[in-house]
């Protein structure tokens, strides 16, 4: 793992090394000892902390009336966190897979994500959406999906995806301190340790490596700010959640100087860090999990060749999932693993 | 080969075929209408059990229909909220007025002074008693029909009137469609087009009410055609799991645009008889006394801010006129159902049992009538200062970018800085 130039502490504050669910935990359980207005509600949240763990102890630690267990039904979570929101209340509710989050659409887009301005600015809707998302882990169809590219065609909505313990955690305070409605997609591949796509290596947990070194206590990281993971002359790497682990372990082994991007938001957009980067190295490659058409890449592809057209030695290059729901047996066929991004990284480079 | 299903039902059995049943209403155009299969009950026979009881006693009145103002135009039976002469004249004013705002703003779409208008003609007593019944903190999440509310709670009719006309005077700064209102201050929630979103929202907004430990309930409303929607039942099941201190009032009027109830599934049970099996109570009661009204939305208001949990109440009405400006009922409905409506006129029934009781007469109800116009017309002319839809006084164009989020993020300065370029453009005077 080639060490980012990010600090990890923040000023004097002791450091603990947390995997992302407990670092998720600590910005929950930090936000709800700060602000009495903050409520988690979802499914199997409360008295079970969560399928994932992500809210264990919080129901004991801050009561039932602020951290409840839902009836499985994703449009009256969104729709009653809404309605918290307008009463006043700082709303974090979980779909407990994002594949899962299709009931609570027309809620997120129509309601949440129109509130303030419908009204001009009379409601809002301060509400946290939190979700595990993404594949390779075996979830097939229904455990494995990136619906970003939903979400970010929202005006209204912003959209995170942390990938690491330390941003999550800063991340996830901010989200839940924003009075815009977010949704927190937390890469279900890398909560216990980080991936690098070579998957028949074992998994190494995230104790091993520095961006598990979370401070203690409050620290929030701002949105619509990308994280520099890596610098490098060759080609700028745009990626975001699992996909930040397997591009960095990719470049490193092909030997590719690359400048490596983690979007952390995806809406709003760090724009600055991206152009700045491509009119360095005259070279992008932008890297999701989820399938290509219309997917996010396409949106960056299409920023980058506006702006920095005249930067570009090569044609701007995705290395997405395929058009395809998401296969179980085949799920290292349809992942964009090492191959797929090797061959881009050649492609740009050719010319 | 075929296998499964055979396709005619004449083969290899002789039992008759499946038939789809599509519902289909009474009435069409032309039709002779007579609507005496409608099961109007005495006046005064129906029981009130008390606020704090388990929500299955009032399992009998969820297909019953609540009534107080019988044909004899006196207040009958438990349900009789007892109100003094002057709530009652006040309420007949505030019913009067709103339709006077109905038929002018009516007027004022057909002019094209704006683009859109939906009246609530028939079912003023479904907005303006419950607004009543209501702590004026109460919020209340709407429907796009329930004005009344607004007018009740004082909201200046100007204001309305500009938000309809979309002018500069807006407070909505013209983003939204005209009647989609928004009054944080009166507690009004902004409207939104999206059928039934709002009732999740109004148990949302009752249950964190009940987490801060409030005193204040919510109540929303929604069309018997938004019943069947999904939103409905999360909200349903929410509130039953959390015993939220809200009121679901189902306006049942007969119609959603041209669909009748039957295909929101009215043809076999009633609305309210849903709230059985949520474990909610549920009450039906006539729409168009809004003496009814007013003593079921209390009974729920109370039974909710006494922890009594939910209640549903169908307030069971007829839509009097067209869904909106862009629709004509005379397409799909016999045009005699209004006059045979056997609940007859929530306006003209308050106005009968005030003369009645003698606190009314009708030369004071055509004094009220042509007041309500007047200050309807005044409202109408201090808004048009304000300009009308389409004639150049609107707001700014940067205010198109604010409020999708708190701050303008650099993708929407980019595109207000586009739009202003293209104002000077095509009005370079401007």
């Amino acid at each position: 793992m080639i060490e980012d130039d990010t600090p990890y502490g923040i000023g004097d504050a002791p450091t603990r090394n947390l995997n992302m669910i407990e670092a998720i935990n600590d910005a929950l359980d930090i936000m709800m000892s700060r602000d009495p207005s903050v409520v988690i509600m979802g499914e199997d949240v409360g008295y079970f902390g969560g399928v994932f763990r992500c809210t264990a102890g919080l129901q004991e630690k801050y009561g039932k009336t602020r951290v409840f267990d839902t009836p499985i039904n994703e449009c009256g979570i969104i729709g009653a966190a809404v309605g918290m929101g307008a009463y006043g209340l700082r709303p974090v509710p979980e779909i407990q897979f994002a594949d899962y989050i299709y009931p609570g659409l027309d809620q997120l887009i129509s309601e949440a994500a129109r509130l303030r301005y419908r009204s001009a600015g009379e409601f809002i809707a301060p509400m946290t959406v939190r979700s595990p998302f993404g594949g390779g882990i075996f979830g097939g169809q229904t455990h494995s999906q990136s619906p970003e590219a939903l979400f970010t065609h929202v005006s209204g909505l912003k959209t995170v995806i942390p990938s690491t313990p330390h941003d999550a955690k800063g991340l996830l305070i901010a989200a839940i301190e924003d009075d815009d409605p977010v949704i927190f997609f937390e890469p279900k591949r890398i909560y216990n340790g980080p991936f690098d796509g070579f998957y028949d290596k074992p998994v190494q947990p995230w104790k091993k490596f520095p961006q598990s070194r979370v401070p203690e206590g409050y620290y929030s990281i701002p949105l619509g700010k990308a994280r520099k993971v890596r610098d490098g002359e060759a080609m700028t790497i745009l990626a975001y959640g699992t996909m930040v682990h397997v591009v960095e372990a990719v470049a490193k082994e092909k030997g590719v100087d690359a400048d490596i991007l983690d979007l952390r938001t995806l809406v709003p957009l760090d724009i600055e860090a991206i152009e700045e980067s491509v009119e360095k190295t005259g070279r992008c490659l932008i890297v999701h999990e989820a399938t290509r058409t219309s997917g996010f890449g396409a949106e960056l592809s299409a920023l980058v060749t506006e702006r920095c057209f005249y930067h570009l030695e090569a044609p701007v290059e995705r290395v997405t999932g395929f058009d395809t729901p998401y296969p179980h047996s085949l799920e290292w066929a349809f992942f964009p693993g090492p191959i797929r991004i090797g061959e881009a990284m050649d492609k740009i480079l050719e010319v | 080969m075929v296998n499964g299903p055979t396709g005619n039902g004449q083969v290899g059995h002789n039992r008759p075929s499946l038939r789809l049943h599509v519902p289909e209403p009474k009435f069409r155009p032309g039709d002779d209408v007579d609507f005496s299969h409608l099961a109007v009950t005495e006046p005064g026979a129906q029981p009130r059990p008390d606020e704090s009881c388990e929500a299955k006693e009032t399992n009998p009145l969820a297909t019953d229909l609540v009534r107080v103002l019988g044909d004899d135009n006196q207040a009958h039976g438990p349900w009789d909220p007892r109100l003094g002469p002057d709530t009652l004249r006040a309420m007949l004013e505030q019913m009067a007025l709103t339709r006077a705002f109905d038929e002018r703003m009516y007027r004022g779409q057909r002019q094209g002074k704006t683009s859109f208008y939906m009246k609530c003609t028939g079912e003023e007593a479904t907005s303006v008693a419950p607004a009543m019944a209501l702590a004026s903190d109460d919020m209340v999440f709407p429907s796009y029909r329930q004005q009344g509310i607004l007018i009740t709670r004082g909201y200046p009719l100007v204001e309305m009137i500009n938000q309809i006309y979309s002018n500069r005077g807006d407070k909505l700064k013209g983003r939204q469609l005209p009647i989609m209102y928004s009054s944080r201050a009166h507690s009004f929630f902004t409207i939104s087009g999206n059928l039934a979103t709002q009732t999740p929202q109004a148990v949302g907004w009752a249950m964190a009410s009940a987490i801060r430990g409030d005193s204040r309930i919510a109540a929303t409303w929604l069309g018997e055609g938004s019943t069947a929607e999904g939103d409905f039942h999360s909200a349903c099941i929410f509130a039953a799991v959390y015993n939220a201190p809200v009121i679901l009032n189902v306006v049942n009027n007969q119609w959603a645009i041209s669909s009748f109830s039957g295909f929101a599934g009215g043809e076999r049970t009633t609305f309210a008889a849903r709230a059985v099996g949520y474990g909610i109570a549920g009450l039906r009661v006539d729409g168009n006394d809004p003496l009814a009204v007013y003593a079921a939305s209390q009974w729920a208001a109370n039974r909710a801010r006494a922890n009594g949990g939910p209640t549903l109440i169908e307030h069971f009405t007829y839509r009097a006129e067209g869904h909106s400006t862009s629709d004509d009922p005379s397409a799909y409905r016999s045009a005699q159902e209004r006059n045979e409506w056997p609940l007859g006129d929530p306006i003209m029934r308050l106005k009968d049992h005030l003369i009645a009781i003698g606190e009314w007469d009708e030369d004071r109800q055509t004094a009220l009538d042509l007041e309500c116009a007047e200050k309807v017309k005044a409202a109408t002319k201090e808004a048009e200062k304000n300009g009308i839809l389409g004639h150049g006084l609107h707001h700014p164009f940067h205010t198109m970018f604010e409020d999708v989020y708190q701050d303008l993020p650099w993708h929407l300065e980019e595109q207000a800085a586009q739009a202003i370029r293209e104002r000077k453009i095509k009005w370079p005077q401007a």
